[in-house]
C-alpha cells in the first residue's frame, strides 16, 4: 500500500528468548486509515503493537512512528510520543481503584495544566461520545466487559491521540457490543481524524469497518488488501480465515509428536 | 563412581545456579531501589498521592499497632513487676518496661506487625495492577508506573513506620502503668520518675525512631518490589505476598541485629 503512511514497519524480527515472534515483518499504516492486522492466536499480533508503542525493542529491523525510528528513543522521547498515541487494551485495564471519571480524567490530569471544570466537561463528552456519560460515577467493577472497554477507548481518546490502536477490541464481547464497539472505532478515527491499528482476529466484524487487511502467520505477512479484495480473496489462508474451516495452511494442532508414539502404539 | 559423580555434579549446579539466581535479583531489587530513588521527585510535589498512601498504610494500621502495643505493654508490666521484685526493685518497673519497647519491642514488633498488615496490601494491590495490565496501560499514557505507583506506596510506608512504633512504644508503656501501678499497687511516683531518671532521648528514644525508620524503609521497599516484580498471575501474586511477610519478617530481626549492636555497644 502506497502513500503517506503513519506507521511503518520494516523488517523487523522479535523474538521472546530463543522463541523468535516475528521475522523480517514490512507493513505500513497510512494516515488517517484504520488498518486492521489479523492472525490467529499467538501469531505476535500483540507484540506487533507494543514494537511499534516502544514497549518492546525490535531485535533488527526499523519501526517509524510519524517519521520518527522508535526502538532507539530513550524514555522522556517515547513518553513525548505515547502522548500522542491511545492504546486499548485487550481488558480495558481501567484503573480498578478510580472511578469511570477519574479514569478518563487520569491522562488529562497527567498531561495537562486545565482547570477542573474544563476536565469536567472533557471528560463528559468523551464519555458522550462512548455512550456512558451517565455511568460516570461508577467504579469499574461494576461495568460490564462491554462498557469496561468503551470507558477505556474514551480514556485512550482522551488526548485526541494521532494514533490509536486496538488490542482485540472484539474478544468475548455479544454481537449488540461488538457492533457498537466496531462503528466506535470507525466514528472515532473519522471524527479525531487519526489513524488507527486493530489486532483482531474477528474477521466478519472487520471487513465491515476497516480500510485495509494484513493477515500475519508465523511472524510474516501472508496477505494484505482492502476488505473487497479479501472477500473475493482465493489465497488458500484468507479463504482459511474468512471461512472459518479448521483446515487449511494454518494447522489447528499444536506441534506435537506422532500420535502413535504419545498414546504407546509405536510398539504394536 | 561415575554415578556418584553425577550425582555431585548435579548438586552442585544445582547450588551455583541457587545462588546465581539469589544474587541475580539482588542485584535487581538494588537497580529497582536505585530507579525509585530517582523518579521519587514527583512524589514531592504530587503531596495529595504520597497522603493517600500514608492514610493506607499508616491510618488504617492503627487498630492493629494500638491494640498489640496495649497487650505488649500488659505482659511486660506482668512479667516484669513478677521479676524485678524477687530482686526488691519493683519501682525500676516504669525504666524497665520503657527501655523494653522503646529499644526493641516497639521498632521490631510494629514492623512485624506493618509488615503483615501494609507491606502484604501494597504487595497484592501492585502485584494485581500488574495482572490486569494496569502498569502497561499507565506507561502506555506516557505515565511512570514507578514514579505513580511505587514511589508514593514506598514513602507512604517510611512515613508511617516511626509515627506507628511510636504509638506502639507510647501504647505499652500506658498497658505497663495500667498493670504495674492501677492493677498491681507499684507507687505511681517511683514508676514515672525511674523512667524519667533512666530514659535518655538521644540514647533511647533517636535510636528507637532510627530503628523504625530503616525497618519502615526495608519493609516498604520489599512490599513494593515483590509486588512489582510479581509474575502477572494469581499464583504469582499469592507468591510475591509470601515472600513480602517471610522477607521482611526476616530482614527486620536481622537488620535489629545488626543495629542494636552499634548502637548499644559497651553502654551499662
Amino acid at each position: 500500500m502506497s502513500g503517506d503512511s503513519f506507521v511503518r514497519v520494516e523488517e523487523v524480527s522479535f523474538s521472546y528468548g530463543d522463541r523468535p515472534v516475528l521475522r523480517e515483518i514490512n507493513l505500513s499504516i497510512p494516515r488517517g486509515r484504520v488498518v486492521a492486522i489479523m492472525g490467529g492466536s499467538g501469531c505476535g499480533k500483540t507484540t506487533l503493537l507494543r514494537l511499534i508503542a516502544g514497549q518492546l525493542r525490535p531485535s533488527s529491523g526499523r519501526i517509524k512512528v510519524a517519521g520518527e525510528e522508535v526502538g532507539k528513543m530513550r524514555q522522556n522521547e517515547l513518553y513525548a510520543l505515547r502522548k500522542r498515541m491511545g492504546m486499548l487494551f485487550q481488558f480495558g485495564a481501567l484503573f480498578t481503584d478510580l472511578s469511570v471519571f477519574d479514569n478518563v480524567a487520569f491522562p488529562l490530569r497527567e498531561h495537562t495544566d486545565l482547570s477542573e471544570a474544563l476536565i469536567r466537561d472533557l471528560v463528559l463528552m468523551k464519555l458522550q461520545a462512548v455512550g456512558l456519560r451517565g455511568a460516570w460515577n461508577l467504579t469499574p467493577n461494576a461495568l460490564s466487559g462491554g462498557m469496561a472497554r468503551r470507558v477505556a477507548l474514551a480514556r485512550a481518546v482522551a488526548l485526541d491521540p494521532a494514533l490509536i490502536m486496538y488490542d482485540e477490541p472484539f474478544t468475548g464481547l455479544d454481537p449488540i457490543s461488538l457492533g457498537v464497539i466496531g462503528q466506535l472505532i470507525r466514528r472515532l478515527n473519522d471524527a479525531l481524524g487519526a489513524t488507527s491499528i486493530m489486532v483482531t482476529h474477528d474477521v466478519q466484524e472487520s471487513l465491515l469497518m476497516v480500510d485495509y487487511i494484513y493477515f500475519i502467520s508465523e511472524g510474516s505477512v501472508v496477505a494484505e488488501g482492502t476488505p473487497e479484495e479479501i472477500r473475493v480473496s482465493r489465497d488458500p489462508f484468507v479463504e482459511q480465515f474468512v471461512c472459518a474451516k479448521a483446515d487449511g495452511p494454518v494447522s489447528y494442532h499444536f506441534p506435537a509428536p506422532d500420535m502413535a508414539i504419545d498414546f504407546g502404539m509405536a510398539a504394536l | 563412581m561415575t554415578r556418584l559423580a553425577v550425582v555431585f555434579a548435579a548438586v552442585f549446579r544445582r547450588i551455583g545456579r541457587e545462588t546465581i539466581d539469589r544474587v541475580w535479583r539482588l542485584g535487581y531489587a538494588s537497580r529497582f531501589f536505585l530507579a525509585l530513588l530517582c523518579r521519587s521527585g514527583a512524589v514531592c510535589a504530587r503531596h495529595r498521592l504520597l497522603f493517600r498512601e500514608v492514610w493506607f498504610s499508616g491510618v488504617l494500621s492503627l487498630i492493629i499497632i494500638l491494640v498489640s502495643g496495649l497487650f505488649v505493654g500488659l505482659v511486660l508490666g506482668l512479667q516484669g513487676y513478677e521479676i524485678l521484685q524477687r530482686y526488691g526493685s519493683a519501682q525500676a518497673l516504669g525504666t524497665m518496661v520503657a527501655l523494653s519497647l522503646l529499644r526493641e519491642l516497639g521498632p521490631v514488633v510494629a514492623a512485624l506487625l506493618f509488615a503483615s498488615r501494609a507491606g502484604s496490601a501494597i504487595t497484592a494491590e501492585i502485584g494485581l495492577m500488574k495482572t490486569t495490565e494496569q502498569l502497561k496501560a499507565m506507561d502506555m499514557m506516557a505515565v511512570d508506573p514507578v514514579a505513580r505507583v511505587v514511589a508514593p506506596r514506598f514513602w507512604g510506608g517510611v512515613i508511617s513506620m516511626p509515627l506507628l512504633a511510636a504509638l506502639f512504644s507510647a501504647m505499652g508503656i500506658f498497658g505497663g502503668w495500667l498493670i504495674g501501678v492501677v492493677l498491681i499497687g507499684v507507687d505511681d511516683g517511683a514508676f514515672w520518675s525511674s523512667m524519667q531518671a533512666s530514659v535518655d532521648f538521644r540514647h533511647d528514644v533517636w535510636n528507637g525512631l532510627v530503628k523504625s525508620f530503616i525497618f519502615g524503609a526495608a519493609v516498604s521497599l520489599i512490599a513494593v518490589f515483590e509486588g512489582y516484580d510479581a509474575e502477572p498471575t494469581a499464583e504469582g501474586v499469592s507468591h510475591a505476598i509470601t515472600r513480602t511477610v517471610v522477607t521482611s519478617a526476616l530482614a527486620i530481626l536481622a537488620l535489629d541485629f545488626v543495629l542494636t549492636s552499634f548502637m548499644f555497644r559497651g553502654v551499662s
